[in-house]
């Protein structure tokens, strides 16, 4: 900045968004105030938040505190208006000090290495002095040398003295810069996805088709085309009720056409169109167990199966065995007592089981078959009743989301690894040797600077050393 | 042998080899401090196939392929995993700056958490993979999480170090700043201590013992009398802290260990530990939440921590540009900030809820 002259008032506000103070001190604002947007639960209801402030303030005072908090927008802070503001500041302080010392850096990376008198030299932060006995040769060794630690030398001539100097990754000064730039992408993506995206979910029942997702509030989003749950289930761990997969059977229609079909589970969605489908909950809709439909397979004796759709109160027969089934009862999670009786567990489809009866000539036996357990499907004349499905009375719930921001995220997300890269492992290596020769023996003089990780570059230095005495050695046998 | 058998030797391992390092200290016998490094060793070797055996167990009950398979899956594996990070960051810098004297504070935190593992009860079962942990993000995202903390450790204990070290009068700032920093560690882990006891007869579930039974035994006890007595208590020992927190620093100058090694290594295990935590925990973490719920970002509370812990390290990196805000001040920040990498890491999963709770069975 030029002295003399009097800042304006447009300056001042520039200097202070260029600073690095000002970037500290939006860090410690936007990191104080998500805490407190952690503890309160967001977009929650109000009696739970005030459960959580009667620890912090007590019984009489949570109130008056949740209407402060509620008032200040901590209850939904991360869309409040001053936090939109403070990360509008932040990015604010990341485009104006990268401004303000680009030009500066930029000459820095733009412009050649010079050769140096001594007098500059003897500032660097790392130097090196050795001698090396004979005449000739040595010029050539420390070119050679430098090409060998990576460097390609370039050559003056300084006070009547020989330098060779060199520069490694003058880019690398840039590597914040990247870092900064990815930063702003990965926040231009968030934006996009706010304004061109959308999130909803959808609760789908099994055979049910829907043309649109819902938003929160209740506001409906067309999808242009409509999606089909065919089924939904869930696997578990063996025996154990521990949920191995939630997976449901979508079909993707356009114009009654079936364009795409996908099972998708947790971690594997479906897209078409740009919208995707995530799995994200489940559900049995209510009063639902009366006109659920059993999916079973009967197999006879002798192989020949079919597979049969029943309700509850239905009957079917196996096909050449003469049997009658009818299915008596539904339970959607059936476990036995102490004494072998027989209760349900859970209202969620978690173990379902049938009870059915089977009559024939000259026969009559009855008892539950489960779905999860295929040792219950055989009975005792040697047919079998294979339970595969009660399918109708569930729902699958989706997370349904637009978000054409996600690959500008992506992309800040790649840059943001490579700045991060560039910064942090690679550094501006600067290098001059001074050759002199005098009274039959050549003075080597070594001087580098590194921007970063300065103890790597002394190491390489020494490697330097090492090859220019052992070179030396080696030439004069 | 099983997986168990050998994490018990490796527990064995770095209790033994904390009490040596300690020994080392005191009397300053080489011996002994070769012998902490060989103990160290041997226990780091022992958990390294603790951790591979319990990988091929997992692979075996859950078929679910080997990358899904690694153990890290449940709050005792990572902090198995976590002590194995900051073991081998230690000892990369004992060969890197040929000095043991640290040994004595990284083996307690390493002591300390196996002892909480053990103290707590938690489940050390190998759990089959519920379905949102199911994808091969999991390896990458958790493993590169937990070698930033491990990192983050290492800064933490530096800094700490180099505060205690840096500080002349009991009325400085930095001074009365880590007095109370390790004043208030301590008390709050004798704290627990006292609930767990207290309480491990009557509470069954570990989640539930620290969800309404922090503090308890003491601050928060039923009976005025003894609360009050509690905070008392930890007045005293802040105060005691305070008083003669200079024999400490007398202890800690006595190690060959200069000022600008302590920040040297502070700042290189932040610069370290900061990329790996922005790739695996920030960008990884949010590409995986992209995949499996349809948001790459929802300010659930573990994400924001992060976030939080994220700007503290960056506060940290520019700090050390802005002048005036080298040595001391910069060395509070690293100390802070693993104070939010705790939170990120235990507080969330054990104070809050939100998306991330299954890391709390």
């Amino acid at each position: 900045m030029e002295t003399g002259k009097q800042k304006t008032f447009v300056d001042k506000i520039w200097d202070v968004f260029a600073s690095v103070k000002l970037a500290a001190v939006i860090f410690a604002v936007i990191a104080c105030t998500s805490m407190v947007g952690t503890v309160l639960e967001q977009n929650a209801e109000p009696a739970k938040n005030i459960r959580i402030l009667v620890k912090f303030f007590g019984e009489s005072a949570a109130p008056a505190a949740y209407e402060f908090f509620s008032r200040l927008g901590f209850l939904d802070m991360y869309h409040s208006w001053w936090f939109l503001f403070l990360l509008f500041l932040f990015c604010s302080n990341l485009i104006v000090c990268s401004i303000d010392r680009l030009p500066r850096i930029w000459k820095l990376v733009t412009a050649p290495i010079h050769p140096l008198t001594p007098d500059h030299l003897d500032k660097m932060s790392i130097k090196r002095t050795l001698t090396l006995k004979g005449k000739g040769g040595a010029a050539d060794l420390v070119a050679a040398s430098l090409k060998a630690i990576g460097f390609k030398p370039a050559e003056a001539e300084v006070d009547k003295d020989r330098q060779f100097y060199a520069e490694k990754g003058n880019y690398t000064r840039l590597g914040v810069y990247i870092t900064h730039l990815s930063i702003l992408v990965i926040i231009a993506g968030a934006i996009a996805g706010v304004f061109f995206g959308f999130n909803a979910f959808l609760n789908l029942p099994e055979g049910q088709t829907s043309s649109v997702a819902h938003k929160e509030g209740g506001k409906e989003i067309p999808l242009g085309f409509e999606i089909r749950c065919d089924n939904f289930d869930v696997e578990y761990y063996g025996e154990s009720d521990m949920p191995k997969a939630y997976k449901s059977w979508l079909t993707v229609l356009r114009n009654g056409q079936v364009v795409m079909q996908k099972a998708i589970v947790v971690n594997d969605p479906l897209t078409y169109e740009g919208i995707t489908f995530y799995q994200s909950s489940f559900g049995t809709v209510p009063d639902s167990a009366a006109h659920g439909i059993a999916i079973l397979r009967a197999v006879s004796r002798d192989g020949r199966s079919e597979e049969i759709h029943a309700r509850v109160g239905d009957t079917f027969s196996i096909p050449g065995a003469g049997i009658q089934g009818r299915i008596v009862n539904f339970s959607p999670a059936l476990s036995v007592d102490q004494n072998g009786r027989p209760f349900t567990y859970d209202e969620n489809m978690i173990n379902p089981a049938l009870f059915i009866e089977f009559t024939g000539p000259g026969q009559r036996f009855s008892g539950w078959i489960f779905k999860r357990l295929d040792r219950t499907w055989q009975l005792p004349d040697g047919n079998r009743v294979e339970f595969l499905n009660f399918w109708g009375v569930r729902y699958t719930g989706m997370q349904v989301r637009k978000d054409p921001g996600v690959w500008i995220v992506y992309l800040g997300c790649i840059i943001m690894a490579i700045g991060l890269y560039i910064t942090f492992f690679m550094s501006h290596r600067r290098i001059w040797v001074n050759v002199s020769e005098e009274k039959g023996q050549s003075k080597i003089f070594i001087a580098a600077s590194a921007h970063r990780n300065r103890a790597a570059f002394e190491r390489t230095i020494e490697k330097l050393v090492g090859m220019l005495v052992a070179g030396h050695k080696g030439g004069t046998k | 042998m099983n997986s168990s058998v050998l994490f018990g030797l490796s527990t064995v391992a770095y209790v033994l080899a904390m009490i040596l390092y300690i020994a080392y200290l005191a009397f300053r016998q080489n011996q002994v401090g070769i012998i902490a490094t060989v103990i160290t060793m041997a226990g780091f070797v022992a958990q390294t196939f603790a951790i591979l055996l319990r990988w091929k167990e997992f692979y075996e009950i859950g078929q679910m392929g080997i990358l899904r398979a690694i153990p890290l899956t449940n709050l005792y594996e990572s902090l198995i995993f976590f002590v194995w990070c900051l073991i081998l960051a230690y000892l990369v810098v004992e060969f890197r700056y040929r000095n043991r004297s640290f040994g004595a504070f990284v083996t307690p935190i390493a002591s300390l958490v196996l002892a909480f593992i053990d103290i707590s009860g938690m489940s050390t079962n190998i759990q089959p993979l519920v379905p949102a942990l199911q994808s091969n993000w999991l390896l990458v995202h958790v493993m590169m999480s937990f070698i930033s903390y491990a990192l983050f450790a290492i800064s933490f204990s530096t800094g700490l170090m180099y505060l205690i070290v840096k500080t002349e009068k009991r009325n400085e700032p930095a001074y009365i700043f880590w007095t109370a920093a390790a004043g208030i560690f301590i008390i709050v882990l004798a704290a627990m201590g006292l609930d767990y006891m207290t309480f491990k007869l009557s509470v069954k579930n570990q989640e539930e013992l620290i969800k309404s039974y922090l503090f308890r035994a003491t601050f928060r006890n039923e009976a005025g009398f003894i609360a009050v007595v509690s905070y008392a208590i930890a007045a005293a020992f802040m105060y005691l802290v305070w008083r003669y927190g200079m024999v400490l620093k007398k202890i800690i100058s006595g190690f060959d260990l200069s000022t600008e090694t302590l920040d040297d290594i502070t700042y290189k295990s932040i610069a370290m530990g900061f990329p790996i935590f922005t790739l695996g925990g920030l960008i990884f973490g949010a590409i995986w939440a992209d995949q499996a719920w349809g948001k790459y970002w929802s300010w659930d509370p573990k994400e924001t921590w992060s976030l939080i812990t994220w700007f503290f390290y960056a506060f940290y990196l520019h700090s050390r540009l802005m002048r005036g805000w080298k040595g001391k001040k910069v060395a509070m920040v690293a100390v802070l900030g693993f104070v939010a990498v705790i939170f990120t890491y235990l507080g969330v999963n054990l104070l809050l809820s939100g998306l991330h709770s299954y890391g709390a069975q």
